[in-house]
């Protein structure tokens, strides 16, 4: 294979792999606290890029606003809205279940994931169809020989990679990310070390949800084009790789997430004609991968819980 | 006057008001059912199939020598076929519901067919192009006033290839339609002595191409053909750009829709797509149909399959008009349709009561899909891409 085309496909694989791992962190926040899974995870994703949508829109109705302005107030709302979505989730699902048994939450959040995808639905205009997204970043291309990608993505990628990263920083450098430690490691002993553990939980509901929501607004720029039901198969991607990375801790997700966008690429490129199941390939390898790893890549026992 | 002479001269003037009322109140309605995507991505032609329809019927309405009053009873099949089933089945099943005008989708007319034959229900097909619809079966309630993939494909192979295009990559979903088209491009192109180099199956609803354009990048096509609707071909042309691939973009009819248009925005410019319509202007009553369509007031286009919508409601009315709201009678009145004077011109329908109808080549030109023939493209004045 060209060396230009081979980078090309390694780019892709990069950029479905960062936006997968957004998604996956949150998985393993919510269940580094609270040991729970919050299914409705992937319809945050929805949730983000439709406030960032709609921002825009109203942004640039009000006022004439530069793009930069204007993709500033899409981010900032959908980072918003995402973590309203999770705090609320958080404090009127979660902690009033989290003694009850996982599959109360699991089956819970599963639900308030389908009334936030039929609220879009039904409250957006035209709801059912999708949105076209517009283009809020620097136009162009980056070519050299065979390979070529847009400005745009780079630009994505480049956000999507720091925001991981910053994701890092908050959880081992700050007093915040001290407590979310401190409270997953024994909330009990957390709260008598005189930490606000609802704080610290919806806290996390918080973070994890506004990742979503920025990737939701990241995937509308990438593709230009939103739809309501866009955050069902994410959801689940991001919780699968969660699951293969090493639910609870932090890293894990981010493995999980380019390894599973690295299976996808991998079966378009050595066999185009099955590209149909580029899905239940990768799910597949998950299944394989589970029955190896079955705590995950990296092992709870050998990391620290977020 | 005594109080009994008034009583009884307004009585009589009371009656003789009810008789002057009667003949336009004792039409009896008559309800014909409309299906078609009315939410979803491919609603825009939904939309435009549902308003077209609506106007045969408004239109009928206002004629005073109509024998019945139409009711249009619209449902949203979503494209999706397990919910075109349901609607099917709820109109089908609605004993008030004479006849139907149904489906866009071709996955979902498909899987429709038999529902309408074991009701009794006679339809006729207003969009979906998916040869198997009339072809594949011999159900008597079956009629489709549009052309299939058959001919839009043969049109594809014959066109592309007079255009100097000769290595080809078919990116199709894995619907039915997406396969037919698929299969009927491959299968015209052969005598032409090209080939497909390379075929994508992919889901309808996968969002991202990179990895399969990316690959596309690498074969070098002249060009890629779409089988599949408009979220498709948006979705891919708008990744043709990011990825680098420089081949031309055709594509059957759809994605000849405005939702493609507004989609991929200039990205669109110079897609080819095949259409089994001529433009609405250029049939005999084509003006006529885009005034009243303006004054009606929609809010959507009539978009492509507009005017075979309309043609298809006017087609049941006139069967109903003929013998009456009866399904029976109606489904043999519309079998036996030759030389019906329609809007898209006369319908006769063979064996298989499938309209004869020929493909014709548009192109997507300044934001607006443009009769191939009066396109700046044909004038040579623009240039398709050539790699």
């Amino acid at each position: 294979m060209d060396l230009g085309i081979l980078a090309q496909q390694i780019f892709n694989g990069l950029m479905l792999g960062v936006i997968y791992a957004m998604i996956a962190v949150g998985f393993s926040l919510f269940f580094g606290v609270l040991d729970i899974i919050k299914f409705s995870h992937g319809d945050v994703v929805t949730v983000g890029a439709f406030s960032g949508l709609g921002a825009v829109g109203l942004a640039g109705g009000l006022v004439v606003f530069s793009p930069a302005l204007a993709l500033a107030a899409g981010l900032a709302a959908a980072v918003a809205m995402g973590s309203l979505a999770g705090i609320l989730i958080g404090r009127l699902l979660v902690m009033p279940l989290r003694h009850a048994p996982a599959v109360n939450v699991l089956l819970a959040t599963l639900m308030a994931g389908t009334v936030l995808r039929e609220t879009i639905r039904l409250g957006v205009p035209n709801g059912g169809n999708p949105k076209p997204f517009p283009a809020l970043l620097p136009s162009g291309t980056i070519a050299t020989g065979s390979f070529s990608v847009g400005i745009d993505s780079v630009m994505i990628l480049c956000a999507g990679l720091s925001l991981v990263f910053a994701t890092h920083l908050l959880i081992t450098r700050t007093r915040l990310g001290l407590s979310i430690r401190a409270v997953a490691q024994d909330g009990e002993i957390a709260r008598l070390s005189g930490i606000d553990f609802q704080r610290v939980v919806l806290g996390t509901f918080a973070l994890g949800s506004a990742l979503a929501a920025f990737a939701g607004c990241m995937l509308g720029l990438y593709y230009r084009e939103i739809n309501f039901s866009m955050g069902v198969l994410l959801g689940i991607i991001g919780f699968a790789s969660a699951v293969i990375g090493g639910l609870g801790s932090l890293l894990g997700p981010i493995i999980g997430g380019f390894l599973f966008a690295g299976v996808q690429t991998l079966v378009v490129v050595l066999l185009p004609f099955s590209s149909a199941y580029k899905d239940v390939v990768a799910f597949a390898a998950i299944i394989v991968l589970i029955g190896f790893f079955p705590t995950g890549l990296i092992a709870e026992r050998r990391s620290e819980r977020v | 006057m005594t109080k009994s002479r008034l009583l009884s001269l307004l009585g009589g003037a009371i009656t003789l008001c009810a008789l002057i009322d009667t003949p336009a109140a004792a039409k009896d309605t008559v309800k014909i059912a409309f299906i078609g995507p009315l939410s979803g991505g491919n609603s825009a032609p939904g939309l435009g199939g549902r308003n077209s329809a609506t106007l045969a019927v408004q239109q009928r309405n206002a004629d005073p020598a109509a024998k019945y009053t139409y009711e249009l009873v619209t449902f949203d099949d979503e494209c999706k076929p397990n919910v075109g089933i349901q609607v099917a089945t709820k109109a089908a099943s609605d004993n008030s519901i004479v006849a139907g005008v149904t489906h866009y989708c071709s996955a979902v007319g498909i899987a429709t067919v038999d529902t309408y034959a074991r009701f009794g229900l006679p339809v006729v097909v207003w969009g979906a192009i998916l040869p198997e619809i009339t072809y594949g079966n011999d159900f008597k309630e079956i009629h489709r006033v549009n052309g299939t993939m058959i001919n839009e494909g043969k049109l594809a192979a014959e066109f592309l290839t007079k255009q100097g295009y000769k290595k080809f990559v078919v990116i199709h979903d894995t619907t039915d339609y997406g396969k037919g088209q698929n299969k009927y491009f491959a299968e015209y192109l052969k005598p032409t002595g090209n080939e497909v180099i390379a075929t994508f199956p992919v889901s309808p609803d996968q969002q991202d191409f990179t990895a399969e354009l990316t690959k596309i990048k690498e074969l070098k096509p002249d060009l890629i053909l779409v089988g599949g609707l408009t979220p498709l071909g948006v979705r891919l042309r708008s990744q043709m750009d990011r990825v680098g691939v420089t081949a031309q973009l055709a594509g059957v009819s759809g994605i000849m829709t405005a939702g493609f248009l507004e989609g991929t925005g200039a990205a669109g410019e110079g897609t080819v797509s095949f259409h089994n319509g001529a433009p609405i202007s250029k049939y005999p009553q084509g003006q006529a149909f885009i005034d009243a369509y303006a004054k009606a007031g929609f809010r959507e286009d009539p978009d492509a399959y507009g005017p075979f919508a309309y043609s298809a409601a006017s087609l049941v009315i006139d069967a109903i008009e003929k013998v009456g709201p009866d399904r029976k009678k109606v489904k043999a009145v519309l079998n036996t349709t030759k030389g019906h004077k329609a809007l898209v011109g006369e319908i006769n329908f063979d064996g298989h009561r499938q309209n004869i109808v020929n493909a014709n080549v548009y192109v997507a030109q300044d934001g607006k899909w443009v009769y191939w023939p009066d396109s700046d493209y044909a004038a040579g004045k623009k240039k398709l891409a050539k790699n």
